[in-house]
């Protein structure tokens, strides 16, 4: 196998560590420079249905949805955790790894409590660029679609 | 036992407390609002196109089923089987020739009639139905159902006003406005809010929150008190539709305005500008434009995005909003991507509104205790509840707790309405 799976590993293990930490840069770094993140309701999935949650369909939206998370919107003070499982690849070729990994992410109040807020599967496409994998099209599928409270910080 | 002595005030600028957290209160709402003479949005027709094409929804918390039949004729019923009490359709949405409970396969047309019980006249001659059980006193309970520009509402009251009448000509015309052309759905979102669902209605109606707790809105300058708008509501002032003009007011204004009540001005810019651009597509400059129908119906446009939104009730301390997002059919794909776009700043995750989630639960946590206390609702001033031409006010909000009062039987003599 071609794939660098260690490599892979650590960079799923990177994309949540660096969420819960909130390293906003870091984790913007993650992606290719032409990128594209969305988090979409697994309801709308089935049904062929496009409008998702969170539509970053370029790197500079993605941006923006950060820098407007750390300036402008305010949520339910948290931090977050996750769990995420082994990346399996599903292909590979073009320069290109296709690849999902399934997640599950806690969010405890300021007051302790936790609550599990999100379980979904990561459908991903990976690219070598600088040396290094990173995202160029990251797809959340969300089951837990009825979301608790809001969402703020990506999943 | 609630009743009309609970209102500090005869103009409904002070709620108690005590109605967002009585269950009795919650059960009442069920029975006089929910089951009661109001309409509530079922959905839309785009959404059941064809015959036997079914979705499941609910009425304050009454499960509902709504369907086309093969003649194209729209139903709804409680989503109940009249033997057990049980779900008849378990699934959100899908096409049938009937509805079949799972339980003991009781099966009813897509008009809610019973057609068939399994071992009606028994085996061998033994057990089944007696001779005199009326198939026809069995059906699913219908919904008495009325549609407005393709938008579906039902009511479970025999003595609700025509839907026409109960929407208003205020309303009726932004509807007309909303669905000038076939609609698309592109999705759908929900958010689960652990608030009473009255803070909610409440919010829909709050044109001084907007751009206060949604600073995304003045951070990026998109939306501003100072913008030329106001409020409309029907005659009975149950419902409210609120409104803003796009380019109606200017940055001096804008920082006198919000330098003086302390609040950041000095906008970012985004990488992405198409998130903030708005193409008026109705021959107006509106660029927020929201009706909220009484008690759970709310047709949203911020700027090229729209969608409708269900109040869905979940007890007492939680409430879903059921959110659909559309589009117009002939959307050219350009601007399918802009609504996708704009997509981003409504729902759960939405820029200009995920704030909504945060408030209606800090407000429901913090005045649970003390349900003798009320909140203040005196923007715009106290008094007659009337139509506004200007943002800073919370008038809706005082009509809608005067119908709500009408409906509970807590009215006081002299209320205002």
């Amino acid at each position: 196998m071609s794939v660098d799976q260690l490599a892979l590993y650590d960079l799923y293990a990177d994309y949540g560590r660096l969420i819960d930490a909130a390293d906003w840069p870091a984790w913007l770094a993650l992606f290719a420079r032409a990128c594209r993140y969305q988090v979409i309701p697994r309801e709308n999935v089935e049904q062929g249905l496009p409008a998702a949650l969170i539509f970053c369909d370029s790197r500079a939206v993605l941006e923006d949805r950060i820098m407007a998370l750390r300036e402008a919107n305010k949520y339910n003070i948290h931090t977050d955790r996750h769990l995420i499982g082994l990346p399996r690849i599903l292909g590979e070729g073009g320069g290109e790894i296709s690849a999902e990994a399934p997640f599950a992410v806690y969010q405890t109040d300021q007051e302790g409590e936790s609550r599990l807020f999100a379980a979904g599967l990561y459908r991903d496409r990976i690219v070598h660029e600088a040396g290094a994998l990173r995202f160029s099209d990251k797809l959340v599928v969300l089951d837990t679609f009825a979301v608790p409270t809001l969402l703020a910080t990506p999943l | 036992m609630v009743d009309a002595s609970i209102w500090p005030a005869l103009d409904y600028s002070r709620v108690p407390y005590r109605l967002y957290h009585d269950p009795e209160i919650y059960e009442r709402e069920q029975q006089r609002i929910f089951r009661g003479p109001t309409w509530s949005l079922l959905g839309l027709e785009v959404e059941i196109p064809n015959p036997g094409d079914f979705r499941t929804t609910c009425v304050g918390e009454t499960p509902v089923i709504v369907n086309r039949d093969d003649n194209g004729e729209i139903h709804a019923f409680v989503n109940r089987c009249a033997h057990r009490g049980a779900l008849v359709r378990r699934e959100l949405y899908g096409n049938a020739k009937s509805h079949n409970c799972i339980y003991h396969q009781w099966c009813y047309g897509l008009d809610g009639g019973l057609t068939a019980i399994p071992f009606r006249r028994g085996i061998r001659g033994k057990g089944g139905m007696g001779p005199d059980f009326d198939m026809k006193a069995h059906g699913l309970t219908r919904l008495k159902v009325g549609t407005v520009y393709g938008a579906i509402f039902g009511t479970l009251a025999d003595d609700a006003e025509p839907l026409e009448d109960f929407l208003g000509p205020p309303v009726l015309a932004q509807l007309r406005r909303f669905f000038d052309k076939q609609m698309k759905v592109l999705g759908y979102n929900r958010q689960r809010i652990r608030g009473n669902w009255k803070i909610y209605a409440e919010n829909t109606r709050d044109n001084y929150h907007a751009s206060l707790l949604h600073e995304f809105l003045l951070t990026f300058g998109l939306d501003r008190s100072t913008q030329v708008g106001g409020v409309k509501m029907d005659a009975r002032h149950r419902h409210s539709f609120t409104w803003a003009e796009a380019g109606s007011d200017d940055d001096e204004t804008v920082r006198r305005a919000y330098g003086g009540a302390n609040i950041r001005n000095d906008y970012l810019a985004l990488q992405e500008p198409a998130l903030g651009k708005f193409h008026p597509e109705h021959g107006d400059r509106l660029n927020i434009a929201i009706s909220s129908v009484f008690p759970s119906a709310v047709f949203v446009q911020i700027s090229n995005s729209m969608a409708v939104r269900q109040i869905r009730p979940r007890g007492l301390d939680e409430v879903e909003i059921y959110q659909t997002m559309l589009g117009y059919a002939d959307d050219t794909p350009e601007m399918t991507l802009h609504r996708l776009r704009q997509a981003n700043l409504v729902g759960p995750a939405g820029l200009v509104s995920m704030e909504d989630g945060e408030a209606i639960e800090i407000a429901h946590r913090a005045s649970r205790p003390d349900r003798d206390r009320a909140t203040v609702i005196e923007l715009g001033g106290g008094g007659a509840i009337t139509d506004r031409d200007y943002r800073v006010h919370d008038v809706p909000l005082r009509g809608f707790w005067s119908y709500y009062a009408e409906l509970l039987g807590i009215e006081p003599v002299d209320g205002v309405r």
